[in-house]
């Protein structure tokens, strides 16, 4: 079995997670700001599982069993919001939402 | 017996104020001349009951009538009690006598006024606080009095509230004596802090017991009440609102100069006579301020043109006697001079109102004149209220009282030289203002026609005010001319009588005739002046002295100019520099900077989701990057 050294997966971690952030902050688009959303939960996983191999500890398959969890939970509340949003504004644009003062 | 009706006398006036005050709009004017002036008639007849029985009752020389107990805090009970004495009883008598022929003249006088009802009710009101005040048996229920007498000034000064000058005069009146008000509540506080007490007899038994003559606290007491005393009555160095105070109608002014007001410093220093005794310095001051005050205001009087200005002047100058009477240590002189003086002063008012109501609310003497034939009747009582307040020798009450003054000024042992001759000048003073004014108004020609003619109701009190003003004086007769002293003998057991200084009262004789070629003298000058040389005042007012002297005279020694730049001028720069409120800014400071932080943060919430995922992020990072690095 080929073993990577931690930093190397831990600096592929911070960059889906970055990259997520990323997609977040630029992306009008609200069904990719939900994906850029799991890149993001995936990126802590992957962070999670790998120091779980380096400690020898089943915690980190532990949590990412619950952010796998929490993820399903996530997306399956974000997308009835998103058909709600869909509904009402007749777009997907997350800017649209802007008249919403209150 | 009758001595139980006492609490009627208070009562009755403030009942009367009552049933008028809450009848509304809905009595005739006959029942409220009824209410009004009979309940200070059934008042007065009460009081002179109380009076026989309390004399018949002789040899007891007290009677205290307590109605209710205030209130109880521990040792401080202070009752609504009434307390009779030889000198309430003369106050009560005067206040109440006085105060009903002046409600009855008003009956008439005022009979064409829309506010009838209120006037009645106002003049209730005063005569009943005045009656507190004099019958109080200690000095919280006078304090209440006292007050009360100050409020139904305010109301009656400006009763004619429409004219803004009116409703200036009754301020200025209700500031000032405001001003002494607060000194004699001090006082109050002092006396209860060191005796105890506020019950006027036991207040001066634990005076005289606890505190040596002349230490801090007498004097400190004494001049506190003095304090109080210089504002209601008027005197040195708060005399400028009585000459405003004639703003009001003129029974109104009657009843402050005669029997209210003016005279509770009076009252309240002889009676609180024992303190004074205890602060000797306090005593002499009282003095001198009376016999500053009796000149200054003699000056003043003697070049007004508005005739109920000379009237105010002469009432600030007679009760500059009053207090040099006490400060002489001559109590029963000064309440002598009280007793006379209501009556003539009264009259003299109650005359001015026919005067002015006959010319049509003239109050320039300039413009009067020749009134002798037309208003014989005011003019005969007014000669002989003028008479008295000059004190022509032997006929007049006047004279009686106010040559008890002089030459105890000067033969007391606490009086002297100055004192004697400032009180002479001030009578020659007395008598030069007072014929002036007699001159002017009613001999000379006709300067301005008769309206209206007074009515029997009017009548009546100036008649017996104008009897009262030449008999009553009979009473006490001075060595020499009769030897009388029924009025100090049955004051002496609460006024004691004054200590003549030895040797001299030898020259008693000389100087009463010098005191009576003082008034006489006065009406003589005054005479050659005004009726025989018609130019000469005139031409002495318009030489370039004389016009400054009349000017700073006029304006009553321009003390109301210098109150006017010293406190009111200052007081007005310093509410105009703080109308913007600047120590409010503080804390409209901390608010504008909420307001201003809540306006930036609220544009944070653009509602734009990228926006709030940026915030959220910037945050992380910065707080990361805070726990890495620092």
């Amino acid at each position: 079995m080929i073993t990577l050294p931690l930093s190397q997966v831990l600096i592929l971690a911070a960059a889906l997670f970055v990259l997520g952030l990323a997609g977040i902050l630029v992306r009008r688009n609200i069904i990719f700001m939900l994906i850029s959303i799991e890149i993001m939960l995936n990126a802590a996983g992957l962070a999670f599982i790998t120091a779980g191999a380096r400690w020898q500890n089943a915690d980190g398959q532990i949590m990412f069993l619950f952010v796998l969890a929490m993820a399903a939970a996530e997306v399956s509340v974000g997308l009835a919001l998103i058909i709600q949003f869909y509904h009402r504004f007749k777009t997907l644009d997350a800017d649209a939402a802007g008249r919403m003062r209150g | 017996m009758m001595l139980e009706l006492l609490w009627l006398v208070p009562a009755l006036p403030l009942a009367g104020f009552l049933i008028l005050a809450l009848a509304g709009g809905r009595l005739s004017r006959a029942v409220i001349a009824a209410v009004g002036a009979g309940s200070v008639g059934v008042a007065a007849l009460s009081a002179l009951l109380v009076g026989i029985g309390f004399v018949q009752a002789a040899p007891a020389h007290t009677y205290t009538q307590t109605v209710w107990v205030w209130w109880r805090i521990g040792k401080f009970q202070p009752a609504v009690a009434f307390y009779l004495d030889p000198l309430s009883l003369v106050m009560m008598l005067v206040v109440t006598g006085v105060g009903f022929f002046i409600h009855l003249y008003s009956v008439e006088f005022m009979i064409d006024d829309p506010g009838y009802r209120r006037f009645f009710a106002n003049m209730n009101l005063f005569v009943g606080c005045m009656l507190t005040l004099v019958l109080a048996d200690n000095l919280l229920l006078l304090y209440l009095g006292w007050e009360g007498v100050g409020l139904c000034s305010y109301l009656l000064i400006g009763f004619w509230y429409r004219v803004p000058e009116n409703g200036y005069a009754a301020r200025k009146a209700f500031v000032f004596t405001r001003i002494g008000d607060t000194a004699l509540a001090v006082g109050l506080f002092l006396l209860l802090t060191q005796l105890g007490t506020l019950h006027i007899q036991d207040l001066m038994a634990g005076a005289r017991q606890a505190w040596p003559a002349g230490s801090a606290y007498p004097t400190a007491a004494a001049l506190l009440l003095l304090g109080g005393a210089v504002g209601k009555s008027a005197q040195l160095p708060l005399q400028t609102w009585l000459p405003d105070a004639m703003a009001g109608p003129s029974p109104v002014s009657a009843l402050i100069h005669a029997a209210t007001m003016v005279t509770a410093g009076v009252y309240l220093i002889a009676r609180t006579h024992l303190l004074f005794s205890l602060a000797p310095s306090v005593l002499m001051l009282v003095a001198a301020v009376g016999a500053l005050t009796m000149l200054l205001a003699g000056f003043s009087g003697l070049v007004q043109r508005d005739i109920k200005r000379v009237l105010a002047y002469s009432t600030i100058s007679q009760i500059g006697y009053m207090f040099l009477a006490l400060g002489v240590g001559a109590w029963s002189a000064a309440i002598f001079h009280f007793m006379i003086h209501a009556f003539f002063k009264a009259l003299l008012f109650l005359g001015v109102g026919v005067v002015i109501q006959a010319l049509a609310d003239e109050h320039d003497m300039f413009n009067m004149g020749g009134l002798r034939r037309q208003l014989p009747v005011t003019f005969w009582t007014f000669l002989i209220g003028s008479g008295a307040l000059s004190a022509v020798p032997l006929v007049t009450a006047g004279f009686y009282s106010k040559d008890r003054i002089i030459w105890l000024s000067f033969a007391a042992e606490r009086g002297g030289g100055w004192l004697w001759a400032a009180a002479l000048a001030g009578a020659v003073l007395t008598s030069m203002y007072t014929f002036r004014m007699v001159f002017r108004v009613f001999f000379g020609p006709v300067r301005t026609r008769v309206q209206k003619r007074p009515g029997g109701l009017i009548k009546i009190p100036l008649v017996v005010l104008a009897v009262m003003s030449l008999v009553a004086g009979f009473i006490e007769l001075p060595r020499g001319l009769g030897d009388l002293h029924l009025f100090s003998r049955f004051l002496e057991s609460a006024l004691p009588p004054p200590s003549v200084a030895g040797g001299r009262e030898a020259w008693e004789k000389l100087f009463r005739i010098i005191s009576m070629l003082a008034s006489l003298g006065g009406i003589a000058a005054i005479y050659l002046m005004v009726q025989r040389r018609p130019g000469l005042t005139e031409r002495l007012a318009r030489s370039a002295a004389g016009a400054r002297l009349h000017h700073f005279w006029f304006s009553g020694w321009g003390l109301d100019v210098f109150y006017d730049r010293l406190l009111v001028r200052p007081y007005i720069r310093l509410a105009r520099f703080n109308r913007s409120d600047h120590i409010d800014r503080v804390f409209s400071g901390l608010a504008w900077v909420n307001r201003a932080g809540h306006r930036a943060l609220s544009l944070t919430q653009s509602g734009l989701l990228r926006a709030y995922a940026m915030g959220i992020a910037g945050g992380a990072v910065l707080i990361i990057a805070m726990v890495v690095f620092l």
